[in-house]
């Protein structure tokens, strides 16, 4: 009896090993992975955590001051507004993709729909990273959803759609990950799932998008009037769509680029299309927003203010990285020129997270003195940010090398 | 039925009249922190007296004490910091209370310091320089209240915008919203970091007593009483000492109105208070998005719905063409 046990056992133990070599190991031995993972990027990576994490444990040991130059008179700096601010709207890619394929029915964007839903659900699980590295009291993170209501606040907005598009996103992607498990029943449940979740993935999106804008609406006083604006949260809604599309493009290049051995023929060979007709889409983003952000200037009547220090940054905001990569985008699409798309991907990728920065640190607190030199994060703070966004990498590396996602599972008809 | 509407709805038709004018309603929950339809409901049930003419701008509470700086007064003693400092048990400061070389620079309260004065040059004469005291102001409608998405504020019936340590994340949203750069933050609390701002003496006025700073004062620059008459005495002191004051009752109509108010010999922006800001309260910048949110939740799954089943009819359609056309080619 003992020995049947223990053959059992045994036998468990071999299944949980092969299961986890095929799974985790992607097939190979503990040699093999840790050979196949002394890559250069992977040492300087190493590199950037080494000196990153020891910092992210103080700054929960010490206290924020340890990590941040954040004051009283500027209480947000990178975490924020290049995390969040910066993040979310590079994290449409998930409602951009889902609406475009389910609702409107662009099917032939299949390939590339998993990558987008996955970047989605990545960028807002990091942008809640980066929050709980800034925020005072992490532990409460969950209050405004349980201890106290401030329905009066658009963070509060904010915090609610999070949180609950973080739970659609998973749900909306958790087919590829039911699908590497090999669990069918769940997975159908899942599948069935897809047209709701999207449809709350639309109205959740749209709403903390512009959230994320309207949060500005309180500080007049505070922020330049190039950028503040009645309809600011227009422009974030508005820029976060082609912001969309310029990462879907980006984050399929890379992937192309560096895990061409992940792909599979479908996604290799239908990608420059996809790419031009993405940048396509980019394009008219653009220029919808450009127009936007012209009526913004002309309802305030603020043109006098173009021609001042804060008016050049603002026109090459407007001009070198919305109109120019939007041009660009227009180019490669009429000479069907996929590089071109790319990087013009890039360049717009480039021009929100400034436009972000713009708004949430550069012209905030602009007519305070010595304001400039107050923006200037310590290295703490920008080791911290390049530690979390290495992190972020190295994960969606890894889901990418081992879920299908790049790639169609076999078992399965596509979803 | 203006005329009508003026008159306090408290007749047999009141009910009516307050769910017509729900809107007031809203306004009084947004104040007193229930904030929850189940509330507007409960009140309405009660049949509390709400005016039926829907006040657009909460008139902040009626009674509210306040406080006047009259900054030709203030001769930078630094009592009201030392006051404060004792009142609120905060830690000794690095430059003893007497040391006038704090003026070198200018400062902003802290963690440390609820209040602090400023020295500025007094360009009517330069052997009188002006002193200027910082502290929150308590707005009528505060934007930290409004920013805040835990309720760790409250605006109190006695005046004193009241923060809540317990309820809050340290989110910082307050500060960023404050449009007097005032609520400080510990950032060196690992475990317990807090804002930390006046509290306008809240105990003390329970008790019947005047904030520390106002009854430190040696020159009676700082005067404590109800906001009204504050704005009254504000107002004879200009008009009796015309060319002494700029007439400009500062807190009066910035952001809504402060319950702390200032009055001045020099222009304002002279003496770094923002000047820059609107008169309504800055809950008004963002009620119109947020009243768009609702609408939101209720029409787009109505709308991509429907564009959802729209494109599968059309599909459906094509099929069934598809089909007939087999089945044509099948007979031929």
């Amino acid at each position: 009896m003992s020995t049947n046990m223990a053959v059992k056992t045994e036998a468990r133990t071999e299944n949980f090993r092969s299961w986890f070599m095929n799974k985790l190991l992607m097939g190979m031995t503990w040699p093999d992975y840790f050979r196949s993972l002394l890559t250069p990027f992977n040492i300087v990576a190493a590199m950037i955590l080494s000196v990153g994490l020891p910092l992210i444990a103080m700054r929960f040991l010490f206290g924020l001051y340890t990590v941040t130059h954040a004051s009283n008179e500027y209480p947000w700096g990178l975490y924020l507004g290049w995390g969040l601010f910066g993040g979310v709207p590079l994290s449409a890619t998930g409602f951009v993709m889902a609406t475009a394929y389910y609702i409107f029915g662009y099917k032939r964007y299949h390939p590339i729909l998993r990558l987008g839903v996955l970047t989605g659900f990545m960028g807002y699980l990091f942008a809640v990273i980066y929050l709980l590295i800034d925020l005072g009291r992490p532990w409460r993170i969950y209050y405004p959803m349980i201890i106290g209501f401030g329905t009066q606040s658009v963070l509060f907005l904010v915090a609610w759609h999070v949180a609950t598009y973080l739970s659609v996103q998973f749900v909306e992607f958790s087919p590829a990950i039911l699908e590497w498990l090999k669990s069918q029943r769940v997975r159908r449940w899942a599948v069935m799932l897809t047209i709701g979740m999207t449809i709350a993935g639309i109205i959740l999106s749209t709403l903390h998008q512009s959230a994320l804008g309207a949060m500005y609406l309180l500080v007049p006083g505070k922020l330049h009037p190039l950028w503040y604006s009645s309809y600011i949260w227009v422009f974030f809604l508005s820029s976060s769509i082609y912001a969309a599309l310029a990462m879907v493009i980006v984050v399929s290049t890379l992937s192309i680029r560096f895990l061409k051995n992940r792909t599979d023929q479908t996604f290799r060979e239908s990608l420059p299309k996809l790419t031009l007709g993405l940048g396509q889409g980019a394009a008219v983003g653009m220029f919808v927003y450009l127009v936007f952000k012209i009526i913004g200037i002309a309802h305030d009547n603020n043109w006098h203010l173009l021609n001042t220090g804060y008016g050049y940054w603002f026109l090459l905001e407007l001009l070198g990285f919305v109109l120019v990569p939007a041009m660009l985008f227009t180019y490669g699409v009429k000479k069907q020129n996929v590089s071109v798309v790319r990087f013009a991907a890039f360049y717009a990728v480039v021009g929100i997270i400034l436009n972000r920065l713009n708004v949430s640190i550069i012209a905030l607190n602009w007519n305070l003195p010595h304001h400039l030199l107050h923006i200037v994060p310590p290295w703490t703070e920008a080791t911290v940010v390049l530690t979390i966004a290495t992190i972020h990498i190295l994960i969606f590396r890894w889901i990418l090398n081992r879920m299908p996602v790049l790639h169609a599972d076999p078992e399965y008809e596509s979803h | 039925m203006t005329k009508e509407s003026k008159q306090p709805a408290d007749g047999p038709l009141a009910e009516d009249k307050n769910e017509e004018k729900g809107e007031s309603g809203l306004h009084m929950n947004r104040r007193v922190f229930l904030g929850t339809v189940g509330a507007i409901g409960g009140t309405l049930l009660l049949g509390r007296p709400v005016k039926s003419h829907a006040a657009e701008d909460f008139e902040g509470y009626p009674n509210s004490f306040g406080l006047l700086t009259d900054l030709t007064a203030c001769v930078g003693c630094r009592s009201c910091e030392k006051a404060c400092n004792e009142e609120n048990k905060l830690p000794a400061p690095d430059k003893p209370f007497d040391d006038s070389s704090v003026f070198e620079e200018k400062r902003m309260p802290t963690q440390k310091a609820y209040t602090v004065v400023n020295r500025y040059e007094n360009p009517k004469d330069k052997s009188k320089p002006i002193y200027r005291k910082i502290q929150c102001n308590h707005c009528k409608e505060p934007a930290c209240l409004t920013s805040c998405p835990i309720h760790a504020y409250s605006k109190t019936p006695e005046g004193a915008v009241k923060y809540n340590p317990d309820l809050c994340f340290g989110c910082r949203y307050c500060m960023t919203a404050c449009p007097f750069y005032i609520p400080a933050y510990d950032y060196w609390s690992a475990f317990e970091p807090r804002i930390m701002k006046c509290t306008m003496c809240l105990p003390r006025i329970k008790a019947g007593k005047m904030t520390a700073c106002a009854e430190a004062c040696p020159v009676g620059a700082i005067t404590f009483g109800k906001r009204e008459e504050l704005i009254k005495i504000a107002r004879e002191r200009i008009d009796k000492n015309p060319g002494k004051y700029v007439n400009h009752i500062y807190g009066e109509y910035e952001v809504g109105g402060t319950n702390w108010l200032y009055i001045s010999g020099v222009p304002f922006e002279q003496l770094d208070f923002p000047t820059n800001l609107p008169k309504k309260p800055l809950i008004e910048e963002t009620k119109g998005f947020l009243s768009a949110v609702p609408i939101v939740l209720t029409a787009w799954p109505a709308l991509f719905g429907t564009i959802y089943a729209a494109l599968r009819h059309r599909e459906e359609i094509y099929e069934e063409e598809k089909g007939e056309g087999k089945k044509e080619e099948v007979k031929k």
